[in-house]
């Protein structure tokens, strides 16, 4: 069983304090750290026991600049085979749909039974890559899988609903799928996988320019302060002082 | 270009979901300020009773009836709203960034050519653009984004983004009988799963205190429990927490868990992302510990501390133990 496995470089913003660059238009990355989106790192994972399973090559694709090459390396260091790199002159402008496109250039001379993406990255929050490249490779997709059971030829997904809810489907291959949080436990890499990867192939693949956008990003900028917390300050003890005053109050004690 | 919006109603189980009525109530507004008018289009097997909720929703109610689109199927779902989209172009078709529109809206806007912005909060025309306000980076900065108008396009709605409120209308009944020139044999829906309940009902709770990325470990779990027992509180968690397996899923609160409404919410290490908002946003008071001042969470909380939950939490069962 082929898969392909679409990872993203994002920045981890979480607890970090950001900042737009002065044309408004990007994140100022100096200071941030960058990893693989969570969502795709249970991708990857599922197509690593797939391959365990049933045999086959975990093929990793990424649109990105030189540096994605370190999560690309992870990938491989975790057992994927080969990698393509993407690499157009205008990466920071493209939308999801000239994303999708890039990728599904790329994948016309490979054969797969899968394609796994994460069903939704933590920068832009989209959620749009996996199926639209469904859609330009005319095959089938589900997303946001939570449950997969595999066999040779098709597999039964839970897809996640709202509040706790799932659906369930049968799906034959080939198929796109995109992997919700949670699906599995991501492994780590092993030292002898780390050494192997460096002699792994990452094939570098240079667009140029690529115009195939269909919607643009006019600025970025802090959200307004709209209702905010009144902020307790103090030490610890005087912060809890008032918390267990806010209780009490609310005859909650 | 009409100037007809176009409203894809979202139901399950013969209800239609909250966020339709949140949709509607931004469509006509957006409608209003345009000249236009709005058109709730909804796709199903039977639809009658669902069809009477929203008459006074839209200016237009399209039923799209076929036995196949009983429940949903991004497949059977695309051709059809393919078909009407191509008949009527409508300037603009609204989704909720729902499950289902994950599934659908970004293979309907390929296959029809039309750009797709996925997650908005909130949209605006300028001229012949649709200009969307988004959330991005975890809610921490906002991004504007838009596309022109002259062939249409599609955007999909966060929940909660606007409270629903009657839209005194009086829609007209359009029912189109839909055929479908091929079935989709390599995707068949099954069934509806329910996740396993468990032994604690948070919904049903009066405290809660909820937990996420922020409590690192999940040793440190225990002392969390602790701290909830001695106040008769509940443990809830954030979606990383279910992720890592150290809470069960009936704990997890937001859109994809648990919508809580307790008297107080006690967020520790909790950044609040929309998702979780969506679930705990409606306690009586909220109470968010977080060492990032920039934390979305703040912005839904009543009260806030800016520090490690390891500090304040020790000091808050002192101060308890105390009275």
């Amino acid at each position: 069983m082929n898969s392909v496995v679409c990872i993203k470089r994002v920045p981890e913003t979480a607890e970090a304090t950001l900042k737009i660059d002065p044309a408004n238009r990007k994140l100022e990355v100096d200071n941030l750290v960058f990893g693989i989106n969570e969502a795709d790192n249970y991708a990857l994972e599922q197509a690593l026991l797939l391959e365990e399973e049933f045999g086959g090559e975990v093929i990793v694709v990424s649109v990105g600049p030189p540096e994605t090459d370190e999560i690309i390396r992870m990938a491989l260091a975790k057992g994927a085979g080969r990698a393509i790199r993407i690499s157009p002159e205008n990466l920071s402008e493209l939308d999801p749909y000239s994303i999708a496109k890039l990728i599904a250039h790329e994948l016309e001379d490979e054969e797969y039974d899968l394609i796994f993406t994460g069903c939704q990255a933590s920068d832009d929050g989209f959620s749009q890559v996996g199926v639209a490249l469904a859609e330009l490779l005319g095959i089938q997709h589900l997303s946001m899988a939570v449950k997969m059971e595999t066999e040779e030829e098709s597999a039964t997904v839970n897809r996640e609903l709202e509040g706790g809810l799932m659906a369930q489907y049968k799906l034959n291959f080939p198929a796109v799928i995109t992997i919700q949080t949670g699906l599995n436990e991501p492994r780590y890499a092993s030292i002898l996988g780390i050494k192997r990867a460096g002699s792994k192939e990452i094939r570098v693949v240079e667009p140029g320019s690529w115009n195939e956008k269909m919607v643009e990003l006019n600025k970025l900028s802090f959200p307004p302060p709209g209702k905010m917390a009144e902020i307790f300050q103090g030490s610890p003890a005087e912060t809890a002082e008032k918390v267990c005053e806010v209780l009490k109050t609310k005859g909650l004690l | 270009m009409s100037k007809e919006i176009f409203v894809i109603i979202e139901h399950r189980r013969g209800t239609i979901r909250d966020v339709s009525y949140e949709l509607l109530t931004k469509a006509n507004d957006f409608a209003n300020n345009i000249g236009g008018s709005t058109a709730a289009v909804i796709l199903g097997n039977e639809l009658d009773e669902m069809v009477q909720h929203l008459k006074s929703s839209a200016h237009k109610i399209i039923a799209l009836k076929n036995e196949k689109l009983g429940d949903f199927h991004s497949e059977y779902y695309q051709e059809a709203l393919k078909s009407i989209i191509e008949e009527r172009s409508p300037l603009l078709v609204m989704l909720g960034h729902t499950s289902a529109s994950y599934d659908l809206a970004p293979a309907l806007a390929v296959a029809m050519g039309l750009p797709l912005i996925s997650g908005c909060s909130d949209l605006r025309l300028e001229g012949n653009k649709v200009i969307t306000l988004n959330q991005v980076y975890g809610g921490k900065i906002n991004a504007e984004y838009s596309f022109e108008t002259e062939k249409g396009g599609i955007i999909t709605l966060l929940p909660g983004s606007v409270p629903a409120k009657p839209g005194g209308l009086s829609a007209e009944v359009e029912e189109v009988n839909v055929s479908f020139e091929r079935e989709f044999e390599d995707k068949v829906f099954i069934q509806f799963v329910e996740s396993a309940a468990g032994e604690i009902d948070i919904t049903q709770a009066e405290k809660i205190i909820a937990i996420g990325r922020g409590i690192k470990e999940e040793d440190n779990i225990a002392m969390i429990e602790e701290f909830a027992q001695s106040i008769g509180a509940v443990v809830a968690c954030s979606r990383p927490i279910v992720d890592a397996g150290w809470l069960p899923k009936d704990r997890q609160v937001g859109s994809s868990g648990k919508t809580v409404k307790p008297k107080v919410y006690i967020a520790l290490g909790i950044s609040g992302d929309f998702q979780h908002l969506m679930g705990m946003r409606n306690a009586d008071t909220i109470i968010a510990v977080n060492k990032d001042p920039n934390a979305p969470i703040f912005g839904a909380a009543d009260y806030g501390i800016v520090d490690d939950l390891f500090k304040v939490v020790p000091a808050i069962k002192d101060k308890l133990a105390q009275l």
